[in-house]
């Protein structure tokens, strides 16, 4: 058994049935890990022997709460999982080394030497161990190591197997992220070995174990709780450490490892690797949500059979060793920073006042405040701060029209409580937020908030229960979570199990969880939700009004304070326009943006002029206009005439509906220079790309009629019926369709 | 940048097969003993097919812009503020079919790209809806053209999920001042627009009113009605921004781009062979025939593409005897343009197959065009041979069955529902897909018709 322990935490004590307990503190300075002293292991070793571990039946179950304070952690974790490859070979000989049976009598010498520092394997193991504590790992029981599981490895499966089912059930019901192979190894610990065992426990953040093996023979009898908060914490860590992609034959590698520690040289290896590394370190440290690929996730769930993941790690021959250290950057590729390009020339600040008008006005520029929002800003606030305040959990459903600043308001919430919390007005708070339009699937939205909350990658249903696990547990160090579900309708499934589970979790006694729901439709809840789920939602609700003129003209002018661009009218005009239709905050924006345009555009002989009437005018009639008219005004003659015979036809049917024959027979009687019919179904064709606004294709009709794509099917014949949807009211001419 | 200019599309394919189709020019002519004078021709009259179906094939910014000044202004500039000063934006190119979206957009890319402040400066994404069928699609092209797939390493790339999250983070990343801004370039925008959710436009969209990466949506549409498709999240969004083609010019502008397109520039080497073919252009332009071709064409369409689709068709009759353009030629090629390719299928046809046809024609006008039956046909057939058919030979019935099923091969017959295992193929309802006018006149031309098969064409009761 393994526990890590935080640097500020007691030592828990351990009650295991028959099995080896590892206390591992470890000390993260940033950049790499001090070793431990063997001494240390030694000692544990015989604090182990002596002590009669009791399992605690307890110790299966892993309150999943501890999960969240841990996140930090998890991140550095990450970052040292990137060590370069050599390290890792290292690693992985000493676990492999660990789990030869001969290497006992390597342990005694190397307990003997243990004395001697020799400063390159230091090196080498301050990559991945912490500095403060003084480490005292020597180069020639490195290579030792090495030596061991070349000709071990094969031997111990058996063994290792019994092992290992007793170190799984210790960590039973802990995050699935653990990788076999770092499963296996340490289970492939004989329980006297507890010293090699410790040696792979390097390799996670958490070895101060010197201070520990002290202690630990002190704190026997203290309650299991810490120990199951670390043990869960090294579970949640160490599957970084190893990724199974780097996972390698290890008989290869580490043959391949001793033969070239004695070939290189010992300094340049060492710099080698530890240039390589800090330069992996910078790499991740942008980012920092770690990206498990997807094999891991898989090999995590079949982590309570230890025969199959440990069979996994074993044999994996086919993988390609990591020869060089020149190969030294470690295979993250999930892990890197998706950037896009830095740009070569630097971007040019505004330099006239419409310039700088314009980049106040674009929709992303962020204002100070948010105008006329502040009742709704104050009522989420009060919501989500009373909430937090009391430490429970509760919905809050928020309605608006597209563009009408619920996101925003919402965001801006979050940012002053925040704010709040980082002054220790409130207490902390973790924030997640999820957008139905960005997720590819409903329940992605499982993944993408465990992710938020722990950085672990799993699949949506193996993310659904983690997630109904973590708030319906107890956990009283756990923060708040304030979650943010935008664009909710997209969740919609047809079991609604998505909304459902997400507006169960906060009306749950422990869950801390309070989710701020957005959608568009005020009635989202009636009328798409099955009553459980919208029960659960609660009563807590908000709507957003679409902004009017007034308002639109605020948010304009507190945008625009400063600048004189734009006329009072021109701003008036504008919002007039834009809440007669819609009240949407963009377009008011985005006309007002366009109108310096048209307005530079137009003063660019003269001195830059001001933003009037005629250039607002201007840019409404482009956004707002419509362009059928000037689109049949434009088109053929013979396009004109058809839509004309089509219109005569639907008077002489009385019905709006018209076949081409039909629609022939008056473009014969009334143009005589037509010769040909295919000529007319070229216009027609023409015309449903010309002036497509009329086209309202029934899919249904065309399926019916050949399994064909839309497009084929206007290889048109004249049989094929021509439903013609006249729209009256709106223009002189109707609509057709090619069935 | 992406070296290549746009992903093969629908467009450039079809402009290859016109190359393919395009008769080679008389090679043969060396062979024999010419003048230098001819031989000479013959190399500036190669020279005016290589110009002239670069002109006609290549939609690229190498042609002009015709009456659109004031839309490539407005999407010069929009794209220079992107690149210059990392603005995000959106707009749509809108206008029918040839009315020069593309070209329009790549003359703009072209000059952006030759501006020193803009060179380098900005990355292109192209994406087609032709080809991004799905969104899952249109990611990884997204990624590949972003070259990002380097990041993931040689790794396959995740699922749909992943690479979606993995995309907007790296959107998210950038900011306004340091990140290279990214043009992103959607063809057939209102395929788009089926895909599930819109989610890619929405995100396109959230990302250009956000304070991420600057980005700069183009789409391109021949749909007047783009934005009423676009879900309404996805329109609030949309900044709004639509530019419109609609080829507004009128007959005599039609003639000025058809001298245009046909004139040999300037820099041509044989001087006096451009001036006579200059002046022959400006002949033609106010031929009384010519410009009835044109008018019958401007009247049909004023698409450009189809305009350049006939120069193209008259320009392939020049040779090195024919050197310069005729109206004739321009008549032809009129003429070949529009004819009526079903009609040329039914030259082709057997004499019994022609029988089937006119059967069915009978059987249409009967039952005024409800669908009929391949036993029907048959019943119909039989009564021609029996009573009036005299150069006929009584085909068996599985004969006249294939003959039919060749018609249905051909698409002249159209089955109205899927054939089934359990449907017997005589009783398959079909619809006959020529029309009476089109039958008689097929008619008319094929060669050795039988004289009472054209009767019985002519009148179904004629044999009572």
């Amino acid at each position: 058994m393994v526990l890590p322990l935080h640097l500020g935490e007691e030592l828990p004590i351990i009650t295991l049935n028959k099995e080896q307990t590892f206390y591992v503190k470890q000390s993260w300075d940033g950049k790499c890990f001090k070793i431990l002293s063997p001494d240390t292991f030694s000692k544990l070793k015989e604090a182990n022997k002596q002590r009669g571990v009791i399992t605690n039946s307890s110790k299966a179950f892993i309150p999943s709460d501890v999960l969240t304070p841990l996140k930090k952690e998890t991140k550095n974790v990450v970052q040292s999982a990137t060590k370069p490859k050599n390290v890792d070979m290292e690693i992985e000989s000493r676990h492999s080394t660990s789990k030869s049976s001969l290497a006992k009598e390597r342990h005694s010498q190397r307990v003997a030497n243990n004395d001697i520092k020799t400063p390159t394997a230091r090196k080498k193991l301050e990559l991945n161990s912490p500095t403060r504590s003084k480490g005292r790992l020597l180069g020639c029981e490195v290579l030792g190591l090495l030596d061991d599981d070349c000709d071990a490895v094969a031997p111990l499966e058996t063994s290792a197997t019994k092992r290992k089912v007793k170190f799984t059930s210790g960590i039973l019901g802990s995050p699935p992220k653990i990788p076999c192979s770092n499963k296996s190894k340490s289970a492939s610990e004989t329980a006297g070995e507890c010293q090699r065992f410790s040696d792979a426990l390097r390799l996670s953040p958490y070895t101060k174990v010197r201070d520990f093996s002290e202690k630990d023979k002190n704190l026997h009898e203290k309650d299991d709780i810490l120990s199951l908060a670390g043990d869960q914490k090294l579970s949640s860590q160490s599957p970084v450490l190893t990724p199974r992609s780097r996972r390698t034959c290890v008989q290869k590698t580490s043959a391949l490892i001793a033969e070239q520690i004695s070939i290189l040289d010992q300094e340049d290896f060492l710099s080698g690797s530890d240039s390589s590394y800090s330069a992996s370190s910078e790499e991740e440290e942008d980012d920092d949500l770690p990206c498990t690929p997807e094999k891991k996730t898989k090999s995590s769930r079949i982590f309570s059979t230890p025969k199959s993941s440990r069979k996994s790690t074993v044999h994996t021959p086919a993988k390609t060793p990591k020869k060089t250290p020149s190969q030294g950057t470690p295979r993250t590729p999930r892990n890197a920073t998706p950037e896009i390009p830095r740009r070569i020339q630097a971007a040019q600040e505004p330099a006239s006042v419409l310039e700088e008008a314009r980049l106040r006005l674009h929709v992303s520029a962020i204002p100070e405040s948010l105008p006329c929002r502040e009742e709704e800003f104050q009522d989420i606030y009060n919501f989500v701060e009373s909430k937090l305040i009391d430490g429970t959990g509760g919905c809050m459903y928020i309605s608006g029209v597209p563009g009408t600043g619920k996101t925003a308001t919402v965001h801006e919430v979050i940012r002053c409580l925040q704010q709040a919390a980082e002054n220790d007005e409130l207490p902390p708070f973790q924030f997640v937020e999820i957008n139905g339009m960005k997720l590819t699937d409903p329940h992605q939205a499982y993944v993408q908030i465990l992710e938020f909350l722990t950085g672990q990658k799993v699949t949506a249903a193996h993310a659904a229960v983690l997630l109904a696990k973590l708030f319906s547990t107890p956990g009283p160090k756990r923060n708040t979570t304030v979650l943010i579900v935008d664009e909710l309708d997209l969740l919609w499934t047809r079991k609604q199990n998505v909304m459902y589970n997400l507006f169960d979790w906060p009306t749950q006694k422990h869950s801390k969880l309070i989710i701020l729901a957005i959608a568009n439709t005020m009635d989202l809840p009636e009328r798409i939700m099955m009553n459980r789920v919208a029960s659960r939602l609660g009563l807590t609700r908000m709507s957003f009004q679409p902004y009017t003129y007034k308002q639109l003209q605020q948010i304009i002018s507190s945008r625009l304070k400063g600048v004189k661009a734009f006329e009072e009218d021109a701003v008036q005009l504008v919002s007039r326009k834009v809440a007669a239709l819609s009240g949407d905050a963009r377009r008011c924006l985005d006309i007002c943006r366009r109108a310096t345009e048209i307005c530079e555009f137009a003063a660019q002989k003269k001195t830059p002029e001001t933003v009037r009437m005629v250039h607002v005018t201007e840019a409404i009639d482009e956004m707002f206009s419509s362009p059928y008219v000037n689109a049949i005004r434009n088109a053929s003659l013979h396009e004109q005439l058809f839509l004309k015979a089509v219109l005569a036809e639907f008077r002489r049917a009385g019905v709006e509906e018209a076949t081409v024959q039909q629609v022939w027979g008056f473009f014969v009687t009334d143009t005589s220079d037509l010769d040909h019919k295919v000529v007319l179904l070229f216009i027609a064709c023409m015309l449903r790309h010309a002036i497509s606004c009329f086209v309202t294709v029934s899919i249904k009709e065309k399926l019916k009629l050949s399994g064909n794509s839309p497009r084929r099917k206007l290889k048109v014949d004249s049989y094929l019926c021509i439903t013609v949807f006249l729209r009256r009211g709106r223009f002189v001419t109707g609509g057709f369709g090619f069935f | 940048m992406r070296p290549s200019a746009r992903p093969s599309s629908a467009r450039a394919l079809a402009s290859l097969r016109e190359l393919r189709m395009q008769p080679m020019k008389p090679s043969a002519m060396s062979k024999r003993k010419v003048k230098d004078s001819s031989e000479e021709n013959a190399v500036s009259i190669s020279q005016v097919q290589k110009i002239l179906r670069e002109r006609f094939c290549r939609h690229c910014a190498s042609g002009k812009l015709f009456g659109m000044k004031q839309q490539y202004r407005h999407l010069l500039e929009l794209l220079k503020r992107t690149t210059v000063h990392g603005e995000s934006n959106s707009a749509l190119i809108i206008g029918p079919r040839g009315s020069g979206k593309t070209a329009l957009l790549n003359h703009v890319l072209k000059d952006l790209r030759e501006m020193k402040q803009v060179s380098e400066n900005l990355l292109e994404v192209h994406l087609n809806g032709l080809l991004q069928t799905n969104d899952k699609v249109a990611l990884k092209e997204i990624t590949r053209q972003l070259q990002l797939e380097n990041v993931v390493g040689d790794k396959v790339f995740g699922s749909f999920a992943e690479n979606l999250a993995f995309l907007l983070e790296a959107l998210k990343r950038g900011n306004r001042t340091s990140s290279c801004p990214i043009l992103f370039v959607l063809d057939e925008f209102d395929l788009f627009v089926h895909h599930k959710n819109q989610t890619l436009l929405y995100n396109l969209f959230d990302i250009s009113q956000s304070a991420q990466t600057p980005v700069t949506v183009i789409g391109l549409t021949c749909r007047q009605d783009i934005l009423e498709l676009l879900e309404k999240r996805v329109k609030s969004r949309f900044s709004h921004r639509q530019i419109y083609l609609m080829n507004s010019f009128d007959f005599k502008q039609y003639i000025k781009i058809f001298k245009k397109q046909l004139s040999l520039p300037a820099e041509f080497p044989d001087e006096s062979f451009a001036q006579k073919w200059n002046n022959n252009v400006q002949h033609l332009s106010e031929d009384k025939t010519v410009q009835d071709v044109l008018q019958n064409l401007f009247q049909h369409t004023k698409d450009l593409r189809s305009l350049h689709l006939l120069l193209m068709l008259a320009g392939s009759a020049v040779t090195v005897h024919h050197p310069l353009l005729t109206a004739a030629d321009l008549q032809e090629a009129s003429r070949q343009r529009s004819t009526d390719s079903k009609a040329n299928i039914v030259h082709g046809l057997s004499v019994l197959e022609i029988c089937l046809i006119i059967a069915m024609k009978h059987l249409n006008e009967v039952y005024d065009g409800e669908p009929f039956n391949f036993q029907m046909v048959y019943n119909e057939f039989q009564k021609f041979i029996q009573r009036k058919a005299h150069s006929m030979y009584n085909f068996e019935k599985p004969v006249v069955m294939k003959a039919f099923e060749h018609l249905l091969q051909l698409e002249l017959v159209k089955p109205l529902e899927r054939p089934s295992v359990r449907a017997q193929r005589e009783y398959l309802l079909m619809k006959l897909l020529l029309d009476s006018s089109q039958i008689m006149d097929a008619l008319q031309v094929y060669p050795n018709c039988p004289t009472d098969v054209k009767q019985w064409a002519a009148s179904s009761l004629s044999w009572l």
